[in-house]
């Protein structure tokens, strides 16, 4: 694909052609550029303004507009929420993340078989009727749940290809509003981060809304204290 | 107040009676009104269409015209619209700090005509006598760059006799558009249909609104299909009086 | 239209092709319902923001900002993707773009065969480049996972609008495309069933196959992020996620105007985008991931993650300052859903695969105001694009500019005399100029028109005709007759018949500049 002094003109002209056509800006280090960014107005909401109540509230409703189904439990209940969920949704073998008993405080549910994903291939993974995760942060404003690349929620292929994916949100992990949800991932910025708004959708024929073209069509929910 | 008449190119070739009728509105509200006869265009079709180096001796044009106005009035959103959106520019690009500090000066009291009623002089009821079922567009510039909000409204149902319908396309794009509506005949006329629709649609005898340019393309439309609508600006609704026999 | 892609460089005339396609009815029903869905839908989403304007002008300055430090943080983007894993690429033009994605397809096979199929999620930069039909004449094929761009690839077609590419179709069209041209070993598409519910199943059939299959994924970008090198994809299918997971290698091509400074802009950004586009409080999904997962075995996504940064004529809009916001574009399609003309032509009429308000700007120059010169033209300048732009996006003005530089190479040297507009133009500013050649140019039109006019029931004269350029207003529209006296000779003879009543400015009667 062309050689290395190649690539290199190519950057450099595009770099020099930048750096002309914003010859107006005067120049600055980064230290300066970083000031300038810092003095941008961010006059938008930033923090909640409802109580605790209010934003879980806030969270199931989006979530069930989204036809997802969501219970809300006291800790130490999930495991039994989680068997109660899969055999109602008639659901036997789960795909798991490694570490997801760990990030939940408390043992997956005997009567199902869970495969633990230390790495299923496509192929695997086609095979499972869903998946159970927990997750990062929710925001209740939009419906949102964030997955990343931590032990519980693991990699991004089997919260992908199952048609079903149950999810733990806690409570203490809820917020109201997109920029505190951007807040508490920026720490772990650079893992992959999955951002989950309900069942995927097309509106592409006709303006028809329809559900789950690809990704999960079903999304349950347990909302743990 | 002395008011000084800005008539606009097209208002003083096509629609005196607008003229009229705001020489009308003012005196009878105890103002008097002078005409700078020198005033001829404020450059908005040249500026808008491409020709901004043409449009420039216009602006000159106009400050000598008005620098020692009161106040400045005009029938016409879209005029006003390309003085108050466009002139400090213009004077900018020209480099002329002198004529930059005398627009800066002068626009402030430079006013679209519903707006120095509403805004200025604080009123709503300007005495008017209009006995007929009307409808009211609101024009891009006087929505958008003007904000005139529901000014002119608040002034058209003050009317006595009066019978004001909301259109259901109000802020919806007449498709004018100055050259628009020759260089892209088609697509304005697709516009047009609309807005006559919506115009048809409330059994209204007449439309109005505060610009001739939307409303010789609005009536323009009507009166090709025979509709019977009339377009009217709304400076003729607030002239008119009882007695008029209109 | 079929077959030919969207080029502005041979693309009609947007009059011409505007009036073509205004002769089809279902296109315009389909435009005008889309165009008001969305619409509705993203009205009550902004709504319900009581920071909405604060919102945008965030975005708004966020941009700028960016624009005004390009190099500084693609600089950084290029810094901290590479220390994640990933290999960043510079185009500065389509060809080069096409160059090294097709290089990068080749040797992204297994034992060094080159791939045949690669997998795409939607993006208008590979439309923009035509990069298709490149890979294509490399024997490879790309199969389009959007389902928009599905129904658009397996019907050879264009897309028409940025969000919703196929909006021109309707479900039983759709139906036959799919019936036709959907070919999966072993599955028989023949009896498929024409609700869009069926349509969207058969695509999730068809597709799945290849997402598990395929193993090289071209992509574009949403957003790149400069802090961390992190890429973002915005999307609703779950197709994007498919493709930026399952493959081994990944190749995201990306505008420079792509990247946005830090992790937390994006609080701004995704709030804008998904009420914007498809008028949702947030799309079902979005990815960021950054670099490659360095674990030796069972990874998270691609072994090898490339990104493609292009200029393609970017670079000259930047260095327009009055014309450098059409950068800011964060690619939602606000602007094509309000604006009235859009509405009444749809995307094709365009001749790009920007169209709409942000087409009529960015494709004229993009083609560095070479093509597409009816576009800034094919406006009326209402300014409702301006009002829905999440990132405030003055439009309007950036039209304007660029009508002026159009105009300004249609009048240099001889070309001037081709043009009658132009020449016409010219002469009406000079007859502004002089209040004295205004006056007797306003007589001469009410003579030269008199042969025109007819006089209707109440005695009014109107034009039912005009001659050349001038014919376009009576194509639908009366032209009433100039008054017989206009309103400054009104005044003026009011003045004189009515003492104390005064008619001319301060300098007297016909003024300092009546000449």
């Amino acid at each position: 694909m062309g050689t290395e002094l190649a690539a290199g003109t190519a950057r450099e002209e595009v770099l020099r052609r930048i750096r002309v056509a914003i010859a107006d800006t005067p120049a600055m280090d980064a230290a300066a550029v970083r000031s300038e960014w810092e003095s941008l107005p961010r006059d938008y909401k930033r923090t909640a303004s409802l109580d605790r109540e209010a934003i879980l509230e806030l969270l199931e409703d989006r979530l069930r507009d989204y036809d997802a189904t969501v219970v809300r439990v006291k800790a130490g209940e999930v495991s039994a929420e989680i068997a109660r969920m899969l055999t109602e949704r008639g659901k036997r073998k789960l795909v798991v993340p490694e570490g997801l008993p760990e990030a939940l405080g408390e043992a997956l549910p005997d009567g199902f078989e869970f495969g633990v994903d230390h790495g299923l291939t496509n192929a695997d993974l086609d095979g499972f009727d869903g998946v159970v995760t927990a997750s990062t942060v929710a925001i209740a404003e939009t419906g949102t749940i964030v997955l990343q690349r931590v032990p519980g929620q693991g990699r991004r292929a089997p919260t992908l290809a199952p048609d079903y994916h149950l999810c733990v949100v806690r409570t203490a992990d809820v917020v109201e509003t997109v920029p505190e949800a951007m807040a508490r991932l920026e720490p772990t910025a650079s893992l992959a981060t999955t951002f989950v708004s309900g069942p995927s959708a097309t509106a592409d024929i006709e303006m028809t809304r329809i559900k789950g073209v690809h990704g999960p069509r079903f999304l349950d929910v347990i909302l743990s204290a | 107040m002395r008011v000084s008449l800005f008539i606009t190119c097209y208002n003083d070739t096509l629609f005196p009676e607008t003229g009229k009728a705001v020489v009308r509105v003012l005196e009878r509200l105890g103002h008097t009104v002078d005409f700078p006869a020198g005033q001829t265009c404020c450059g908005q079709m040249h500026w808008n269409t491409g020709y901004q180096d043409e449009a420039m001796p216009l602006l000159q044009r106009f400050v000598d015209q008005f620098r020692d106005s009161e106040a400045v009035v005009s029938p016409s959103t879209s005029c006003i619209a390309m003085m108050k959106d466009h002139y400090p520019l213009m004077a900018e690009r020209l480099k002329d700090e002198k004529l930059k500090a005398e627009v800066a000066e002068l626009l402030p009291r430079v006013w679209e005509f519903s707006q120095f009623l509403t805004q200025k002089l604080g009123l709503e009821d300007v005495g008017a006598y209009y006995p007929h079922r009307v409808t009211y567009h609101a024009s891009c510039h006087g929505l958008r760059s003007l904000h005139l909000g529901d000014g002119p409204q608040r002034l058209l149902r003050a009317v006595r006799g009066i019978d004001l319908v909301e259109i259901e396309n109000l802020e919806q794009c007449c498709g004018f558009g100055g050259t628009f509506a020759i260089k892209n005949a088609e697509v304005s006329s697709a516009m047009l249909s609309e807005k006559i629709r919506g115009v048809l649609n409330t059994r209204a005898e007449a439309v109005t609104g505060c610009d001739n340019s939307c409303l010789m393309h609005i009536g323009g439309g009507l009166h090709r299909e025979r509709t019977g609508v009339r377009p009217v600006h709304l400076a003729e609704i607030l002239a008119s009086e009882e007695g008029d026999g209109l | 239209m079929s077959g030919q892609a969207l080029d502005p460089t041979t693309a009609p005339k947007f009059q011409v092709a505007a009036k073509a396609l205004m002769g089809d009815s279902q296109l315009r029903k389909n435009v005008r319902h889309a165009t008001n869905v969305i619409q509705a839908k993203r009205a009550r989403v902004v709504q319900e923001m009581p920071d909405w304007q604060e919102l945008r002008e965030s975005g708004k300055q966020i941009r700028q900002h960016t624009m005004r430090h390009l190099d500084f943080y693609l600089e950084m983007f290029e810094r901290n993707c590479t220390a994640a894993g990933g290999v960043v690429h510079w185009a500065r033009n389509a060809e080069e773009a096409r160059q090294i994605v097709v290089g990068l397809v080749k040797a992204s096979g297994a034992n060094g065969v080159s791939p045949t199929e690669v997998i795409k999620i939607k993006s208008m930069t590979t439309e923009e480049i035509q990069l298709n039909k490149a890979l294509e004449a490399a024997g490879i094929h790309a199969y389009e996972t959007d389902l928009a761009e599905l129904i658009i690839q397996l019907g050879h077609d264009q897309p028409s609008h940025i969000v919703v590419p196929a909006l021109h179709k309707n479900r039983s069209q759709i139906r036959e495309i799919f019936k036709r041209e959907m070919k999966l070993p072993g599955v028989d598409f023949s009896e498929l069933g024409g609700t869009p519910q069926d349509l969207a199943d058969a695509a999730r059939k068809f597709l799945r196959e290849k997402f598990l299959r395929v193993q090289t994924a071209v992509s574009g970008a949403n957003f790149l992020v400069a802090e961390t090198g992190g890429v973002c994809i915005v999307e609703s299918e779950g197709n994007g996620r498919m493709c930026l997971t399952l493959p081994e290698t990944l190749i995201s091509v990306a505008g420079i105007d792509k990247v946005v400074p830090t992790f937390q802009d994006l609080e701004v950004l995704l709030q804008l985008l998904p009420r914007s586009a498809t008028g949702e409080r947030m799309n079902p999904y979005n990815s960021i991931w950054t670099g490659v997962d360095k674990a030796p075995s069972g990874g998270d996504g691609p072994r090898a993650f490339h990104v493609v940064l292009m200029d393609n004529a970017r670079t000259e809009i930047l260095a327009d300052e009055e014309s450098r916001q059409t950068l800011h574009c964060i690619r939602c399609g606000a602007c094509q859903n309000a604006c009235p003309v859009y509405q009444q032509t749809g995307g094709h009429a365009y001749g790009s695969v920007y169209a709409g308000p942000i087409g009529a700007i960015l494709t004229p120059q993009l083609m560095e105001m070479h093509h597409a010169q009816s576009l800034p033209y094919a406006s009326s300048l209402c300014g409702a694009c301006y009002e829905v732009c999440p990132v405030k996006i003055n439009i309007p003005e950036v039209l304007i500019h660029l009508r002026n530089k159009v105009v300004k190479q249609q009048s240099s040297g001889f070309n001037i005399l081709a043009n009658p507009e132009v020449m016409a133009l010219k002469a009406v500013a000079k007859v502004f100029q002089s209040e004295a050649v205004f006056r007797v140019s306003q007589k001469m039109g009410r003579l030269a028109e008199l042969p025109l006019s007819r006089k209707d029931g109440q005695g009014v004269g109107w034009i039912g005709w005009l001659p050349g350029m001038l014919g376009g207003w009576t194509q639908v529209r009366d032209l009433r007759v100039m008054p017989k006296q206009t309103f400054r000779e009104w005044f003026e003879e009011r003045a004189k018949t009515a003492p104390g009543r005064r008619s001319g400015d301060k300098a007297g009667e016909g003024g300092k500049n009546g000449h």
